[in-house]
């Protein structure tokens, strides 16, 4: 049966327990204050000297998402390291000691949370707001290459594209709520609606389908020649699938890879070196067709099947573009409800589309746009938060009249 | 408001029969051959202490769906499955008005020439009108005890219906305006599993206790394929159990669950296998891969050094 220590008149565990949701609450974890109470309820209940229980126990109840479990666990030893043998797991901890050195495998997000009051970190808040650039400096970023800005501007520009809202147009879903224009017959207000007189069915209530974002699937080239743009779309991306559901990320150099697991992670730069560690050919060459055809064949059926909106980010300078390209590009294109390409090359105010594998492209895709600089992601924006036509002549028309989206 | 539920003497007696200790709530799954690593009995055991929903989240097959069974036969009580899809609503998964009886009951109190509004609207909306879906089921009281009500695959539902079982996940408790508001007196037992296609709120788990469930040790697996697998040998069980932890270890796209190493070895057993070959293993590999870009991986090397892992695991 469980030990009782509650009643120990130091009253060491409400506080040790209050001070690693403090902790934990530093390091990034959701923990409400609702969350101690129940903790220390559920200490109550088991046996507290065995520190594998207690650790399963307030895992349980601290952690709610997977990710966070090695977050969890090196602040679990961190903050309760001296309760060691011999002592309770329980005793008084004293805030980690700088001196006694932890692992050094433990994250810095929780070096950070155990070696200084949470308090302190309100409190420096508002210094890092003057870290923001100034509105000159955002009319200049608008407008600047990405691949000729400095690092200093490149972190700029990659926090505002992380923070960038993407709304989407809207598709059915097979949810329904109450519509006065709905085409289905909602028997049940309709008749709660009749006994107000009497039973006689005056009003006649209707059902509707529900509207929800449309899947976004992008597929981004990470090639030699793109080097300079892919880490700000991964930001980009990385930023809609945290903030919205139904994305999926594809990157292809010489192969295909699905990131969109690893983009999940809730941290950014723990996101991308997730991406990093799955990828095995950055900035290599291009195989745009085989990349092509392995999405075909693996996956449009599981990620396109609700009215995707294909986004796709390449240069499409393919070394070798053969008849193929053309195939699987028309394939994708049959298989989406909108499929855009984004070029950076089309930054130049004389691009014409020569290189073979673009003129193999172009004629299926239904939008083609620039996403060099700040201004032009806003403009795709803009875009996608248009209503969806159903896909047809396209970019491959807005060519020809020579009138397709540019934004210099 | 209307609240017929009363625990009876009957569900008294249900409750003492939870575990009492962490190490009796490993004894208790392991007798109905559910082999659970320590954490996870520890969560179960606070979940039935505490009176709180578990939720569980994994890979496709570690074992998620099979906690409420197994649960649910050892403390004898009646299991309440609700399985979830996108467009789950509230008319398919708590309560719906049978709304056609309804009108003919308006109908004939018209002919009968009743005119009493307040009376008829009470009767319209009475509990026989009421067509029970599994959450409202779960609510009402046992003489087994308090169900368990498994809420499968949550991250199939959307978003909208997670809202919805906020009420229920957080106070036990439905309100159907029509009606009232159903409270369970003793709660049921609620288990929530997710495959985690997408994630699921805060809010949600925020009422719940939270455990993720991994694919079981060498040693566990055994077990479990031992206990659902009788007539195996000692060595193919041997095999087979370190074949699928060495192909685990491999970077497949879904990598095979206990679910799938059962039925392999179920395969194999019919066939009168003694030992693994790797023609055996080409012939009976859709048992436990489900694609195809994994099955085309699995050339005559790969089986060779996976049967070779497989041989030299303890």
């Amino acid at each position: 049966m469980a030990i009782n220590h509650f009643d120990s008149p130091t009253g060491h565990i409400a506080d040790n327990v209050a001070g690693f949701a403090r902790t934990l609450r530093a390091c990034g974890l959701p923990v409400g204050p609702g969350a101690v109470i129940d903790a220390l309820k559920a200490l109550r209940l088991i046996d507290i000297g065995n520190r594998a229980d207690v650790f399963s126990t307030l895992q349980a109840i601290f952690m709610t998402r997977h990710d966070h479990a090695p977050i969890f666990a090196q602040a679990f030893d961190l903050f309760f390291c001296i309760a060691e043998e011999g002592k309770n797991m329980l005793d008084p901890v004293q805030p980690l000691d700088q001196a006694r050195k932890p692992p050094p495998s433990a994250s810095r997000r929780v070096l950070e949370a155990l070696s200084r009051p949470a308090i302190t970190s309100e409190r420096e808040a508002p210094q890092g707001q003057e870290m923001r650039p100034s509105v000159s400096d955002l009319e200049v970023l608008q407008k600047k290459d990405f691949a000729q800005m400095s690092a200093a501007e490149l972190a700029q520009v990659t926090q505002i594209i992380a923070n960038m809202k993407l709304p989407q147009a809207r598709l059915h879903t097979r949810r329904i709520r109450p519509d006065p224009r709905g085409s289905r017959l909602d028997l049940r207000r309709t008749l709660r609606g009749g006994l107000h007189t009497g039973g006689e069915i005056v009003d006649i209530h209707r059902l509707g389908r529900i509207d929800k974002p449309a899947p976004i699937v992008a597929l981004l080239d990470i090639s030699g020649s793109m080097s300079e743009y892919t880490r700000l779309f991964l930001h980009f991306l990385h930023g809609i699938t945290n903030r919205r559901g139904r994305v999926s990320v594809f990157l292809f150099g010489t192969r295909l890879t699905n990131v969109t697991r690893a983009l999940r992670a809730r941290d950014p730069d723990e996101a991308l070196a997730a991406c990093s560690s799955v990828v095995e050919d950055w900035a290599g060459g291009t195989r745009i067709a085989t990349s092509l055809h392995d999405f075909n064949k693996l996956w449009s059926r599981r990620v396109l099947g609700q009215g995707a909106v294909v986004l796709m980010i390449t240069d499409g300078l393919e070394r070798e573009a053969g008849s193929e390209l053309a195939f699987e590009m028309d394939r994708l294109h049959r298989s989406c409800r909108r499929l855009i390409w984004l070029n950076p090359l089309l930054r130049y105010d004389g691009f014409e589309p020569r290189a073979r594998g673009i003129k193999m492209m172009l004629p299926h895709v239904d939008e083609f746009r620039p996403v060099h600089n700040l201004s032009s992601i806003e403009g795709l924006i803009a875009a996608l938060s248009q209503a969806p036509g159903r896909h047809g002549r396209g970019a491959a028309r807005g060519l020809n009249e020579g009138h397709y989206a540019r934004s210099r | 408001m209307r609240d017929p539920r009363r625990a009876g003497p009957d569900l008294m007696i249900a409750e003492s029969a939870l575990p009492s200790s962490v190490d009796a709530t490993l004894d208790l799954l392991a007798k109905h051959g559910y082999f659970a690593e320590r954490s996870l009995a520890t969560v179960v055991f606070l979940s039935l202490r505490m009176a709180r929903p578990l939720f569980v989240e994994g890979e496709a097959g570690v074992g998620k769906t099979e906690i409420a069974k197994v649960l649910s036969a050892a403390l004898g009580r009646r299991l309440i499955r609700l399985q979830c899809y996108e467009g789950l609503d509230l008319a398919s998964a708590a309560y719906e008005w049978n709304s056609h009886a309804q009108l003919i009951a308006i109908r004939l109190a018209e002919a009968a020439g009743d005119t009493d509004r307040e009376r008829l609207s009470s009767d319209i909306f009475a509990e026989r009108y009421l067509i029970k879906r599994p959450l409202l089921q779960a609510l009402e009281p046992d003489v087994r005890g308090p169900p368990v009500l498994l809420i499968d695959e949550l991250d199939r539902a959307d978003e909208a219906f997670e809202a919805f079982l906020l009420e229920i996940l957080g106070d036990f408790q439905v309100t159907i305006p029509e009606f009232g508001t159903v409270r369970a007196a003793p709660p049921p037992i609620v288990i929530a599993t997710s495959n985690r296609t997408r994630e699921i709120h805060d809010a949600l788990k925020r009422r719940c206790l939270y455990h993720w469930v991994d694919y079981p040790s060498a040693e566990r697996e055994l077990a479990i394929v031992r206990s659902r697998v009788p007539g195996i040998s000692a060595a193919l069980s041997q095999q087979v159990v370190g074949f699928v932890q060495a192909l685990r270890n491999r970077d497949f796209y879904k990598n095979p669950g206990v679910a799938e190493t059962i039925d392999w070895a179920m395969a194999l057993t019919e066939l009168d296998t003694r030992l693994l070959t790797p023609q055996i293993v080409g012939d009976t590999i859709g048992a436990l891969l489900k694609y195809q870009d994994d099955i085309s991986r699995m050339q005559d090397d790969v089986v060779q050094n996976l049967l070779k892992e497989a041989a030299t695991d303890p």
